[in-house]
């Protein structure tokens, strides 16, 4: 197994019963599993479960996956089908509807226009070490973000899956998916802005 | 968020509720436009554009959550325990 190797590529030496291969898919795979059941549960003590159900899951598929879809999105599809079905036992739903309100509606005035000063932000966060630093607030601020806001900026920002996959792994609307993003994005601007403005 | 967009000129709080769409590239040319040419106008709606553009990077460059030992060994073994299944019994 190479040292740093691609999804398939892992996926392939799995199937041929390379363990290493498939303990490299988990450790890049499983945090996040975790991540995306929580969002989809709306709470955090089933959530590894179903995150090593998926694994289980896969397990089972190996020999069926079909490379239709790229690896993470089947991945990401079987958690969130186990993670509904696992909300459907508890009676629990998340609601995709975008809900909560936008941070921004407060920021502008009666004629629209921007209440205070946008301020520029001091640090520069391009810089490979300010950026290692904010990475864990970033996080912290993701993992603030309505169980909805979160999965979708999980899926979109940190997975990099398209719009559509997203759309196809939530089962959720285009329309629902954007307003879903600019709103988590927009969360994580805020508290990078907290910390960013004027020091 | 729905935004109507009126005469030539938007406003600061319409160009917000548009950027989403301009950064995945999903926005009509038409709106595309007038918020470009907002943007040129506004150094506010501008550095909002920026910042929004840094967070996203920022976001990708979250890394896998630390996965427990435990977690990982538990895997791995239900993973050897599948690989040595004799072949027509695949889900023991």
């Amino acid at each position: 197994m190479a040292a740093v190797s691609g999804d398939e590529e892992l996926l392939g030496a799995a199937r041929s019963g390379d363990e290493a291969a498939f303990a490299a898919l988990v450790a890049r795979y499983h945090g996040r599993l975790v991540g995306v059941a929580r969002s989809v549960l709306g709470r955090r003590d089933l959530a590894e479960d179903v995150a090593q159900d998926t694994w289980m899951a896969v397990l089972r598929g190996l020999d069926g996956f079909e490379g239709r879809s790229s690896f993470r999105t089947w991945l990401f599809r079987i958690c969130v089908h186990r993670a509904r079905s696992s909300a459907a036992k508890e009676h629990r739903s998340i609601p995709f509807d975008p809900q909560e309100p936008g941070v921004e509606a407060r920021w502008f005035g009666p004629d629209g226009a921007w209440a205070a000063e946008v301020q520029p932000w001091t640090e520069q966060s391009e810089d490979k070490v300010v950026a290692a630093a904010l990475v864990p607030l970033v996080r912290q601020a993701i993992d603030s973000l309505p169980d909805a806001q979160r999965v979708v900026v999980i899926l979109r920002d940190i997975e990099g899956l398209s719009s559509a996959e997203v759309c196809d792994v939530l089962s959720i609307t285009e329309g629902n998916h954007r307003v879903l993003l600019h709103r988590g994005r927009n969360h994580v601007r805020a508290a990078l802005d907290r910390h960013l403005k004027g020091r | 968020m729905s935004v109507r967009l009126l005469g030539n000129d938007i406003l600061c709080r319409q160009a917000v509720a548009l950027m989403t769409e301009y950064l995945e590239g999903t926005l009509p040319w038409r709106e595309r436009r007038r918020l470009r040419r907002h943007l040129r106008r506004c150094p506010n709606c501008s550095e909002y554009l920026e910042q929004l553009r840094t967070t996203i990077s920022l976001v990708g460059q979250v890394g896998p959550d630390h996965l427990p030992d435990q977690a990982l060994a538990h895997l791995t073994d239900v993973f050897r325990r599948y690989r040595d299944l004799p072949p027509d019994q695949p889900d023991q």
